[in-house]
């Protein structure tokens, strides 16, 4: 069993575990910081795949951004030992049975689907490829949807903070 | 591609995080936790663009952008999400969604 094949199954063992303990821990705190390890472990996939920038804009962003922004809504609105009340039991079977139902279709179809892997030699990712990308407007350019993009967050910002602070 | 691990591993790996966090969506009752739920699909999904840009079209870079725009969404759907539970918490004082019904008819 080579390095790549163990480091493979370490990630998506991880993902797995975390991201089923996140939706079933009843304790909020937890809840939070399992979710954490579940995105830190996808971005030792993009690290296998040769994508390191992507990976730390990963690891900064959703690890380090969108994670702690979600501890602290969790700090201001509930106590720290705050506990879920058990879900009623026809809740769960539902979800359960919607849940297993559609991985079960998914699954069965991919297997079934013949994926024709390229043999193309791979670009090489480094930061200037993904710069002239990002901002070229010819072939491969990808500027429009970058500025569009900006333009979003700079209204998101501006709404955040219009909705969350206090009135009058 | 990477040796020895085929693009279905990978695909059935981001399948089952996909429906965990459809089941969590459908079973939780917090608003928090349903917005973490959706980050759980999101990255899901995330991983698949990236996995097929990397066997499928290794020679590209579009799979890579793709996910690094819906990176940039997640970061701007979770901001105002917060700011409106925050905006729900001052008003109702909690935020499960049973709790949050002012406005149904």
């Amino acid at each position: 069993m080579g390095n790549n094949v163990f480091m493979f199954y370490l990630f998506s063992g991880t993902i797995l575990i975390f991201s089923v303990l996140s939706v079933t821990s009843r304790r909020i705190l937890r809840a939070a910081v399992f979710l954490l390890f579940a995105l830190v472990a996808t971005s030792g996939f993009y690290f296998m795949m040769n994508y390191q920038f992507l990976a730390g804009v990963q690891l900064s962003l959703y690890a380090g951004g969108i994670v702690v922004l979600i501890i602290f809504s969790i700090l201001l609105t509930h106590h720290i030992s705050y506990k879920f009340e058990r879900t009623p039991l026809m809740t769960l079977s539902l979800g359960l049975i919607v849940a297993v139902a559609g991985a079960a279709l998914s699954i069965f179809t991919l297997l079934k689907y013949p994926f024709r892997v390229s043999t193309a030699v791979p670009l090489e990712t480094n930061m200037k490829v993904i710069g002239t990308q990002l901002m070229g407007t010819g072939k491969n350019g990808y500027a429009l949807p970058f500025e569009v993009i900006s333009i979003l967050l700079l209204a998101s910002m501006v709404a955040a903070i219009i909705i969350a602070k206090k009135g009058k | 591609m990477i040796a020895n691990i085929s693009l279905t591993h990978f695909l059935i790996v981001t399948t089952l995080m996909f429906f965990t966090g459809i089941y969590g969506f459908l079973t939780r009752r917090n608003l928090i936790t349903l917005l973490m739920s959706i980050e759980l699909i999101l990255n899901s999904v995330n991983i698949n663009f990236v996995v097929f840009n990397r066997y499928l079209y290794p020679d590209q870079l579009q799979g890579h952008f793709f996910a690094m725009f819906i990176i940039a969404i997640a970061a701007a759907e979770a901001a105002v999400a917060i700011a409106l539970i925050i905006n729900i918490y001052r008003r109702f004082t909690s935020i499960e969604v049973d709790d949050v019904d002012e406005m149904k008819y």
